[in-house]
């Protein structure tokens, strides 16, 4: 063994600890017993809990802001308004096909493409439900899982915001072009602290597989020892999304539609449905890594022994999970005014990365420490097992953060103070040759004063 | 043996896969040669997949398609919207000569590769299932590889804050704040109240509108220098005449 390898050792160590735990970061789910034809109708399943879900979520959406602005919303399609969304679908359907005459004609049809398949992929790797019986086989509520899922979930978001990126460039006009950079921007910017957040919930559970994920929630869900990874993960999730108060690259006040300026009919309901789409899937993949997945809430999954965790309870939990999340996305476009481009921008580089990276270089020395890696002596409390060295980390990171904040408020409030302090109390209308009004709080110079001033120093 | 599906998955994507690395290098679009690239790099890792590296397969596609992005933003920044490939030749001969030498390379890496004789194939099964493959892949990278690692990405930070201490400009003074700006105008006397607002005439409001003056010229000053330099300002001659077209017809149609 050459000498640079032996050093490696040396320095990490990992190779022996790796060997601890074989095999963790596989699926949990058991996928022995799904035949290839099972695998299409749940995929098929799918296709069509997305494809309804998403014809509910937009009159939902329309109806809950309506409240939200003291209105009915549609109420005459259907009971309730109910069949208002398919009344536009149809509408919209049927509309004019337009291409403009500059656009890039293959770029412009394949981007709508590109939107409308991806948004669907990523749903494949959530797990709906624990194992039921389906046409006589035991199977997981889940179409498939990898080591890698959560990733994957990524890799399709990026890959789906081509679709946008092209649509903007290829329509051949000023609009959607700055529409689909400040997508490509936007993209780029808030995966990185997408990633980051997650990587949180990796260190936690060890692995990437969603099954996994959720299995190791059982004892405690993630939003409470990630709470901070959820935050920067729902800021991020609306980042993606191109929703309410993030939307640039649609910004109908300042772009007209953004990057579906030129889009009608067909190509157009792509990208709608895309949108749509990808709200339900990065919604459900914060209930699976920060609220448990398909598990019951805490107090129902103790009834009974647990009966609620079982076959297709599991659905209904996650179901329900999933459209809080929806409610929040409604609530956020009912309530928020958009912002900024460059505060987007800034927030996302300079206050959501490097204050995700500090959180998950903490979060790997608290694991580290639940792990063992600092000693081993614990103390009990209330009926649980705290390590000390734990408590140590914590007790170091809290006392940091709250040190941070000290010294930045006390920073804020000198420069408020350096602010405020600059106005003179008396100023001279005529001193720069034009008359100019006093600010708030500033008097006028008595013009007598100043002369007997003048003429006193004479 | 390779399976029945990774055959058949070889031979569907394989074709896309070099007919994108042609579209690479023929597409005379620059975002064209992008979308290509895209493309390559995506079958790519879906091959890794099917070799089953899911991590690899994963990373590649999105390592890639962020870097292939960032490939597109410079074209769209650097090259312009619309840029296509000149087909001047700058240094003589060199499409034959680098036609020859690719002949070459090529002749080459099919003759080095048709004498290898590959040993039976080991799979990742047994590692996937006992290690893990991210597990296995850490392993490696965080083990028996690490100083490599290491090595690598000290490498890449240095050539990335190369490229940034090399493209940093000081800014020598203060930047000018709004409040500046008018500072200045009033102290020089010279467009007190700002610059002029673009034209606003019957038919047209857009910013390549100039705003005409009192003797009807247009104003220069009211639209933006760089439509200037691309000659992409409207001429209001075209709605001056237009206008008498029009007041003609009207007083024609009153006649009738």
């Amino acid at each position: 063994m050459s000498s640079l390898a032996f050093a490696a050792e040396a320095v990490t160590g990992i190779p022996h600890l790796a060997a601890a735990v074989p095999g963790a970061d596989n699926p949990h789910a058991d996928f022995s017993d799904t035949p290839w034809w099972l695998s299409l109708v749940k995929a098929l399943l799918v296709f069509v809990f997305l494809l309804v879900n998403t014809l509910v979520v937009i009159w939902f959406e329309r109806r809950v802001i309506g409240r939200m602005q003291q209105r009915p919303g549609p109420n005459r399609t259907g009971p309730f308004g109910l069949l208002q969304t398919l009344a536009d679908g149809i509408k919209l359907a049927l509309k004019e096909d337009l291409t403009p005459k500059n656009a890039d004609k293959v770029v412009f049809a394949l981007a709508p493409m590109i939107a409308g398949a991806m948004a669907f992929v990523s749903f494949a790797i959530i797990p709906m439900g624990p194992m039921v019986s389906m046409f006589g086989h035991r199977t997981p509520l889940q179409l498939t899982d990898t080591p890698v899922a959560v990733l994957l979930v990524l890799a399709v978001a990026g890959v789906g915001v081509y679709g946008i990126v092209l649509a903007g460039w290829s329509s051949g006009s000023t609009y959607p072009l700055l529409g689909g950079l400040r997508s490509t921007a936007q993209v780029i910017s808030y995966e990185i602290a997408m990633g980051l957040a997650l990587v949180a919930i990796f260190l936690y559970s060890g692995s990437m597989s969603t099954s996994q994920i959720v299995y190791s929630q059982r004892d405690l869900w993630y939003i409470l020892p990630a709470f901070f990874s959820f935050l920067v993960y729902v800021v991020t999730m609306v980042g993606e999304t191109n929703r309410l108060p993030f939307d640039l690259a649609e910004g109908e006040g300042e772009l007209t539609g953004g990057f579906h300026t030129e889009y009608s009919s067909l190509k157009f309901a792509m990208f709608f449905l895309g949108e749509y789409v990808n709200m339900f899937t990065v919604s459900a993949l914060a209930t699976t890594m920060f609220l448990g997945g398909w598990q019951a809430p805490p107090g129902i999954a103790a009834i009974n022994d647990g009966m609620f965790n079982h076959g297709w309870w599991g659905l209904l939990w996650f179901v329900i999970k999933l459209w809080l999340f929806m409610f929040f996305f409604v609530w956020l476009r009912g309530s928020l005014p958009r912002v900024r481009y460059d505060q987007f921008m800034r927030f996302g580089w300079k206050f959501l990365i490097p204050v995700t990276l500090a959180w998950v270089v903490a979060v790997a020395f608290i694991r580290g420490a639940q792990l063992g890696y600092f000693g081993n002596s614990s103390v009990g409390l209330a009926g649980r097992e705290f390590p000390v060295a734990t408590l140590i980390i914590v007790g170091l990171i809290a006392a940091l953060a709250l040190a941070v904040t000290w010294v930045w408020e006390g920073k804020q409030a000198e420069k408020q103070a350096a602010a405020e302090a600059q106005l003179p109390e008396e100023i001279d209308p005529f001193a720069g040759g034009y008359p100019v009004p006093p600010l708030p709080g500033q008097r006028l110079r008595e013009p007598s004063l100043a002369i007997e001033k003048e003429s006193n120093r004479a | 043996m390779t399976g029945t599906g990774e055959q058949v998955l070889f031979w569907v994507l394989g074709p896309i896969s070099v007919l994108a690395a042609l579209g690479l290098l023929f597409a005379k679009k620059a975002v064209h040669a992008a979308i290509g690239m895209a493309l390559v790099m995506i079958n790519l890792g879906v091959f890794y997949i099917a070799n089953q590296a899911d991590f690899l397969g994963i990373i590649q596609i999105f390592v890639y398609t962020g870097a292939v992005m960032m490939l597109f933003l410079f074209v769209l920044m650097l090259v312009g919207v619309d840029s296509s490939d000149s087909l001047v030749e700058t240094l003589k001969g060199q499409k034959v000569a680098s036609l020859l030498l690719a002949l070459g390379l090529a002749v080459m890496v099919f003759l080095a590769i048709g004498k290898v004789a590959f040993p039976p194939m080991k799979g990742l099964d047994s590692v996937n299932a006992g290690t893990g493959n991210v597990t296995g892949v850490a392993n490696l990278i965080f083990g028996q590889y690490v100083w490599v690692f290491e090595i690598t990405s000290a490498l890449l930070i240095t050539a990335a804050l190369g490229a940034m201490v090399l493209a940093h400009r000081e800014r020598i003074g203060e930047r000018p704040s709004q409040r500046t700006w008018s500072e200045r105008r009033i102290r020089e006397n010279r467009n007190v109240a700002g610059l002029p607002a673009p034209g606003v005439y019957a038919r047209h409001n857009a910013v390549d509108t100039p705003a005409l003056l009192p003797d009807g010229t247009p104003s220069q000053l009211s639209v933006s220098r760089v439509l200037s330099a691309r000659e992409q300002v409207i001429t209001p001659v075209r709605h001056v005449e237009s206008e008498h077209d029009i007041e003609h017809e009207i007083e024609e149609g009153r006649d009738r």
